[in-house]
């Protein structure tokens, strides 16, 4: 796109015919939550052609994987989806798990049910927050922010940090939760049904807000299952498809909740099935409070990477003769087992998969990850052409796409 | 002499003008930042009270960045045509009883040929900077100014055919002192028409489309810096007190009040003028963005036939009554 | 339906092309040629018995560390799921060795059009009939494949889009707040020091 220098007012805009102009937005563009790229070819304000470019934050995860141990890689998946990453350690370890024929105590998966409920608030609270105001509702995006400090506080004190957690553990989590955390866990289980209540009249039967969501970004099941989408996604086209409910992992058989399914596939469905998934995570949250059973948080036999925190682990870890779990593990197996798994989990932005070839030496042979972004973003076309420039930004918006999950 | 008075009197406006400007800013940043849960300024002098001052230091102190492909002359003309034509405005404005700068019989009508002028700098700017983002938010403010200013025109025909003037100060003196003398209740239709027309001649949420700031990224003044960006947002500070005055002198009774202020007459007109402001900011505050063609749709096929419903039955009541 | 079920009867209906089939931790997976890729998958979509409406993930594997299990060179990778009879199968497609190409399977899920795009950047396979066959994740004059296993994890070369940026950068400097135009001898030093320091990153 070069264009002559010229000192005069020459048609400022038109690349090629007359009538057409191509309009480049992003990477740094506002609304386009991150690095992506999206040329829009242009007739005025209506979009005649829309391709989306990725990559600008490409940092070759699954090829690091393949030369670092499986509990090395787990920091990699907290770089992937930076606002909910707690799920995808969650997703990480359970694919590992699976794959290493670990198991993982019931009082471990109890916690890594909240923490991944808690990253779906997380999530969906942003989703909300930056949606709202890329449709121009400002206020929604700062009453979102108060909640979600909330739960990063949350987070702060379970595991000390609050972006990148690598919280979780193969065959298990990295530490116990504490007293004050469940007491303060609860109290914002309490509030937070109020709180979803709050944005809801801001924007729920807003006029504009209903102006600019029904009807627009409409996608038939059919054709969200063709295009691969998942999560609210493809809830919102009537879809029933939870992998907590279809394929349950850690204690997501255990508790009851229910997954909303909305109806029209426009973007206010989409919109109300996130909201009611952030009730149904609510409630989550309660039953695991209440259920939370006692016991270890790692299993003994996890491979490695389990440090010696807890008093009755320590003393094992001294008295056992092993060095490290990781040489008890091989002597007990042999060798890392060979195969190969695909492991989806539900992360807040749709299905999180992790395909993984062990060749038993201890690395990945190949680690694939599904990410839902990716998929999402190559959606982004088939919902933009034809309409507004504004109903784009609605559109990456509902999607619910971040880039880091997307480049990997 | 008579000069130099008059240059007096609008030094002395310019300079309060420009202060409420300022605090304006500081009142839209904190009422904003209450309504949604923060504190908003809070550095600058006691609560934040030199913001304003501060920012007005900082951006004229700033480097004044003029793109490699723009029209220099028309950039740097532009936002000095926002400010000019806004600031031409306030001549007109009666604040209260012989407080007027320039007293002429076609008031209202000079107004409005401002404001529209005003739209020429947010026009020129767009297209002068040769920028896609601000080309296309040159071209959806020039769309809404024209379909605007038909359905902003027409609402306060009514009050020119009651009041039988276009001279602002006459307007006022037409509605009287007493409450139910304001035309807010014989104009009600045309009171509803004007406020949405004056959110959006003054692209103001939800009518912010040629700044949206999440499509646009800012709109026509993506490429400003420094003073000239300042003077686009005094503009639309401005144009807000001048479509609040409007307001306040064709519905609200002016500077009439429930009791005299003697020391201070202009005090209800103030106070008006800040309630319409304090509705400018709660409005931005709550409500999201309209998309192009809907705005479009508002003003095309519900204001223009609504002002127009309610110039005939002004006649009507006219003809009959009065 | 049972995973062993699922297998079987693929079997019965490409007897031809099912290669193997096993199970790992409870996941069967089926090796088949990639010769008639579409019409596999297209069954597997199709019949109602199957109804894999869900196209899980789609991947390339670099096999040739493994070549002793009679694996081709590489293999795409389909996992489906069948979200109305909750049962999923896993299909790995042997890549043809002369031309590394597959048949795309666009024409059955739109969204596999991304997912193709990726192996194609990553590893190098080429996708026959898909619309849009381009790199994308990778800046388009990127050499190499680097999911391949012969591809160095660290190289010994920059990128050459790399240098490109770092003399834009370089350009650019002039304009930054405070910028002392460097003296002929110290400005060379400078342009190495900000190389090697990109080059770390």
């Amino acid at each position: 796109m070069t264009r002559p220098i010229s000192k005069t007012i020459n048609v400022p805009v038109a690349d090629g015919d007359g009538d057409r102009y191509t309009l480049r937005m992003g990477p740094q563009h506002p609304a386009t939550h991150g690095v992506l790229r999206v040329d829009l070819e242009l007739d005025g304000e209506t979009i005649l052609k829309c391709t989306p470019h990725v990559g600008y934050l490409h940092r070759g995860f699954e090829k690091l994987a393949e030369h670092r141990t499986y509990a090395q890689s787990l920091i990699l998946t907290d770089r992937l989806d930076y606002i909910a990453a707690m799920s995808n350690n969650v997703g990480y370890c359970v694919a590992v798990e699976k794959l290493l024929g670990v198991s993982c105590p019931m009082r471990a998966k109890y916690i890594r049910t909240i923490v991944g409920e808690m990253s779906r608030l997380c999530s969906h609270l942003l989703w909300l927050a930056t949606h709202a105001l890329d449709i121009g509702a400002m206020t929604v995006f700062l009453y979102c922010f108060r909640e979600r400090e909330i739960l990063l506080d949350l987070f702060e004190k379970l595991c000390g940090a609050r972006l990148t957690f690598s919280y979780t553990r193969i065959g298990g989590v990295r530490q116990d939760v504490t007293a004050d955390f469940m007491s303060e866990l609860q109290r914002f289980v309490d509030i937070f049904p109020s709180k979803v209540s709050d944005y809801e009249t801001l924007i729920d039967t807003n006029r504009i807000w209903l102006k600019r969501t029904v009807g627009i970004g409409v996608l038939s099941a059919d054709e969200a299952l063709s295009l691969g989408l998942t999560g609210a996604c493809l809830r919102g086209s009537g879809v029933d498809y939870d992998i907590r409910k279809h394929r349950p992992y850690d204690a997501y058989d255990q508790v009851d909740f229910e997954v909303p399914i909305g109806a029209d596939g426009d973007i206010y469905a989409r919109y109300r099935c996130r909201m009611e998934e952030m009730l149904q995570s609510n409630k989550i949250l309660q039953q695991c409070i209440d259920q939370l059973p006692p016991g270890p948080i790692f299993n003994d036999d996890a491979p490695d990477l389990v440090m010696p925190m807890q008093g009755e682990r320590k003393i094992e870890a001294d008295t056992t003769t092993y060095g490290s779990g990781l040489i008890k593990f091989i002597d007990e197996h042999g060798s890392h087992p060979v195969g190969d798994v695909y492991v989806s989990t539900e992360v807040p932005k749709g299905e999180l998969g992790f395909y993984f070839i062990s060749d038993g030496s201890g690395h990945p042979y190949r680690m694939h990850i599904r990410s839902p972004s990716f998929i999402h973003i190559g959606a982004i076309p088939y919902l933009a052409e034809g309409g507004f420039i504004a109903d784009l930004i609605a559109n990456i918006g509902t999607l619910d796409v971040v880039l880091g999950e997307c480049d990997r | 002499m008579h000069v130099l008075i008059v240059f007096i009197e609008i030094l002395v406006l310019f300079a309060v003008v420009m202060l409420h400007v300022a605090y304006a800013t500081y009142f839209e940043r904190k009422i904003i930042g209450h309504m949604q849960v923060r504190l908003g300024p809070m550095q600058q002098g006691w609560h934040g009270l030199l913001q304003p001052i501060a920012d007005g230091i900082k951006s004229f102190f700033k480097e004044d960045i003029v793109p490699a492909q723009a029209d220099v002359l028309p950039f740097r003309a532009a936002p000095i045509i926002c400010l000019t034509a806004m600031m031409a405005a306030l001549a007109v404005l009666p604040f209260a009883s012989g407080w007027v700068l320039a007293d002429i019989n076609i008031g209202l009508l000079f107004i409005f040929a401002m404001s529209s002028l005003a739209s020429y700098g947010v026009i020129l700017a767009g297209w002068a900077t040769n920028s896609k983002y601000t080309f296309l938010g040159g071209l959806r403010s020039m769309a809404q100014v024209v379909s605007y200013e038909i359905s902003f025109g027409l609402s306060l025909v009514g009050v020119m055919m009651l009041s039988g003037s276009l001279n602002l100060s006459k307007i006022v003196e037409a509605q009287g002192s007493s409450f139910g003398g304001m035309y807010l209740f014989p104009q009600i239709i045309a009171f509803f028409v004007f406020c949405v027309a004056m959110l959006a001649e003054t692209n103001r949420v939800p009518f912010d489309l040629p700044e949206a700031e999440t499509e646009l990224v800012s709109g026509y003044c993506t490429e400003y810096s420094g003073m000239r960006y300042a003077m686009f947002f005094m503009a639309e500070y401005i144009g807000m007190m001048v479509m609040a005055s409007i307001g306040t002198i064709c519905f609200l009774g002016g500077w009439n009040g429930p009791f005299e202020v003697a020391f201070f007459p202009p005090f209800w007109f103030v106070f008006k003028i800040y309630i319409f402001m304090f509705v400018f900011i709660w409005i931005r505050a709550t409500m999201p963005r309209y998309r192009y063609d809907q705005l479009m749709d508002i003003g095309w096929k519900l204001l223009i036939p609504l002002s127009l419903v309610n110039i005939v039955l002004t006649g009507i009541v006219k003809a009959f009554v009065g | 339906m049972e995973s062993m079920e699922i297998a079987k009867r693929l079997q019965a209906q490409f007897p031809d092309e099912v290669l193997d089939a096993y199970e790992h931790q409870g996941q069967r997976a089926v090796i088949v040629s990639g010769e008639k890729i579409v019409d596999i998958l297209r069954w597997l979509r199709d019949d109602s018995l199957m109804d894999f409406k869900h196209l899980m993930s789609l991947c390339a594997v670099d096999n040739i560390k493994r070549m002793e299990d009679g694996l081709l060179r590489f293999e795409i990778v389909y996992n489906l799921y069948s979200i109305n009879k909750k049962h999923s199968i896993r299909i790995r497609a042997q890549v043809r060795e002369a031309d590394h190409s597959i048949d795309t399977v666009t024409t059955l899920w739109t969204g596999a059009d991304w997912l193709e795009r990726e192996c194609y950047d990553l590893m190098g396979i080429t996708f026959i009939g898909h619309p849009d066959m381009r790199r994308i994740l990778l800046p388009d004059d990127w050499e190499g494949h680097p999911l391949r296993k012969e591809y160095p994890l660290k190289g010994k070369e920059e990128w050459i889009g790399l240098t490109k940026i770092i003399e834009k950068a370089e350009e650019l400097r002039q304009y930054s707040f405070g910028y002392k135009k460097p003296k002929e001898s110290t400005k060379s030093s400078e342009s190495s020091e900000l190389t090697d320091k990109q080059g770390n990153d």
